[in-house]
């Protein structure tokens, strides 16, 4: 069953286009990654599933009602705010049972039900706590259950891992990955990283400009991109401009070229081979950048740490297998 | 304070401080010590002899009660009013964006800067042209004009620090907009209502220039105090009356202080 669909949906403020004749069906379980560049129309398209937006033209539905019109209190989505947005002046449990008690669920129904959510999030026993007194983290993971305790259909996730240190953000994408798998509620995450689109998400939407410019998995997204924009913006692939490909023996088009698939030195057989210069080379401790000129075209290459470099300045010769170079559509 | 000893002042500056100090607060003192004083027809000094009595001729005497009970359901009503109007203003500047919100936030805030006298003339004017009697309703018109400043501005400064995304995670967690006012806004906010709310209460119950415009044959407890003052008889009574004024407008004032102060870790601490 599809969870989330849109049809041709737009959402403008004024001249601004958020979101522009967005196509989208997210499935039923799915984990499903809304990546791109502040002002991509990412968030815009999170509030207009939660209920916080409306949208100035066409059509919304969840689990097949459609969701125009309905305010986000009534609907069956639940949301884990950026800011985390937890109330300071209410308990943890309180903070997490607010959502049941809202609803009329009885006090000692709720309280078991928090702490079982608390529990889910490996904070049991913060109750009593207050908002303040927890870490970014922890704060993190009581968004996380007093979304969750209302068991809703789908969770929207705005950025959760933004305002976290990395060591905890890799530790939460593992523990949301199995939460996620763990409960089968279909997820919607929010995210400008590309690495944790990339390992955390079943499908990407690579937004841009309102716009969806590519959807597919991260396989996808990441080995074919589509446009221009997914290859410099998923993993900052090389894009090659059409003469230079062309003088590689392919189309007259734009295509990408991905850094670790060039090696530095002259490869086997059949493989393509540019002649260029070191501009300069950076270690990032597995790997090292190195930036090439090819005739005046810049390249990026990521070479293994233990490949040997040649200094700034000295020649180089670059190869790469014909298949890693991914011609892209010539509109965009 | 710091018992920071090295930071002693110097004597001269300890006197003049001493000095400002008295002279603030000297002829406050004169006021209590009047109210017992025995001679009763002009304020000599020292006073003759002290007597209790005047507290029980203050008590025998309707036209106080009356000017009393007057003050205190203009000062309750205006106060009510200020609380609602005043919040309902706060939370449309602090939570929307609109045309014109700078404007409406300097409007609202105008009436306390502009002189009582201005606005007691404005309102006398607009009350005589649109053929408005004086009455009890038009001195507790007045006194909401400045009384919503006060509340509006307690409200705006704490609406500020309430995020628009707790009551959008109140929404999303299935709150409908009563309860997500009862549930998040009413607490967050709640301290700095009751503020404003006193801070309201003892200006109202204190102001003489705006009552003396916008009120009919009536009068509250200061203006009643303006008029005793010169009649030659019984005047300790009017003592008493400013003793118990002092201690009525004093109290929420001095409560208002602490419970912003407070407020601020409360309101503050998921911050």
């Amino acid at each position: 069953m599809t969870a989330v669909l849109f049809e041709n949906v737009s959402r403008h403020f004024g001249a601004v286009r958020a979101v522009d004749a967005v196509d989208l069906a997210i499935a039923e379980g799915e984990f499903f990654a809304m990546l791109g560049p502040s002002g991509s129309g990412k968030t815009t398209c999170l509030r207009l599933m939660a209920g916080f937006e409306q949208p100035t033209g066409g059509h919304i539905e969840i689990f097949g009602e459609t969701a125009e019109g309905v305010p986000p209190y009534r609907r069956s989505v639940n949301t884990v705010f950026q800011d985390y947005a937890l109330f300071p002046h209410l308990s943890i449990l309180d903070n997490v049972a607010y959502g049941l008690m809202v609803k009329g669920v009885g006090r000692e129904e709720r309280r078991k039900a928090a702490e079982d959510a608390l529990a889910m999030v490996k904070l049991p026993g913060y109750g009593t706590r207050r908002p303040g007194q927890l870490s970014g983290g922890q704060r993190q993971r009581v968004a996380l259950a007093r979304a969750l305790v209302n068991k809703p259909k789908v969770l929207l996730l705005d950025e959760p891992l933004g305002a976290l240190d990395l060591k905890l953000r890799e530790q939460m994408q593992e523990e949301l990955k199995s939460l996620q798998k763990t409960l089968g509620i279909t997820f919607v995450f929010v995210t400008h990283d590309q690495g944790e689109a990339l390992s955390m998400a079943d499908r990407i939407a690579v937004f841009n400009d309102g716009k969806i410019q590519q959807l597919g998995t991260p396989e996808e997204v990441y080995k074919q991109p589509r446009t221009r924009f997914v290859a410099d913006f998923v993993g900052s692939s090389n894009v090659l401009p059409p003469e230079f490909v062309k003088q590689l023996g392919a189309a007259n088009q734009y295509a990408s070229l991905r850094p670790e698939a060039i090696t530095l030195g002259r490869g086997g057989d059949g493989k393509l081979v540019l002649n260029g210069t070191v501009l300069s080379r950076s270690f990032l401790g597995a790997a090292n950048r190195v930036l090439v000129s090819v005739n005046g075209t810049k390249i990026n290459v990521m070479s293994p740490a233990t490949a040997s470099i040649p200094a700034e300045g000295n020649p180089v010769t670059l190869s790469f297998d014909r298949a890693d170079l991914h011609l892209m559509d010539q509109a965009s | 304070m710091r018992s920071d000893r090295s930071n002693t002042a110097p004597l001269g500056l300890k006197m003049a401080a001493a000095g400002g100090l008295l002279f603030l607060h000297l002829p406050l003192l004169l006021i209590f010590l009047y109210a017992f004083t025995t001679e009763e027809k002009s304020y000599q000094f020292p006073p003759p002899g002290l007597t209790l009595k005047w507290f029980a001729v203050t008590w025998d005497r309707p036209d106080v009660w009356q000017a009393l009970s007057l003050s205190v359901r203009v000062a309750s009503i205006s106060t009510v009013i200020a609380l609602a109007l005043g919040t309902l203003c706060a939370a449309a500047v602090s939570q929307t964006r609109f045309f014109g919100r700078e404007t409406i936030s300097l409007l609202v805030i105008l009436p306390i800067a502009l002189p009582g006298i201005i606005t007691g003339i404005a309102l006398r004017s607009a009350f005589s042209l649109a053929d408005i009697p004086f009455s009890f309703w038009t001195i507790v018109l007045g006194h909401a004009t400045f009384c919503i400043v006060v509340v509006y501005n307690n409200a705006v400064a704490r609406f500020r620090r309430v995020s628009g995304s707790l009551m959008e995670a109140s929404m999303d967690l299935g709150a409908n907009g009563f309860q997500t006012f009862r549930y998040i806004i009413l607490p967050n906010i709640g301290t700095a209502l009751l503020a404003g709310g006193m801070l309201a209460f003892a200006l109202s119950f204190d102001e003489v220039i705006v009552t003396t415009f916008t009120g009919g044959q009536q009068s509250t407890l200061p203006i009643w105090m303006l008029q005793e003052l010169i009649r030659p008889r019984q005047r300790p009574v009017t003592n008493v009356v400013a003793m118990v004024v002092v201690i009525v407008t004093f109290l929420p004032i001095l409560a208002a202080y602490y419970l912003t102060r407070d407020g601020d870790q409360i309101a503050g601490a998921g911050k």
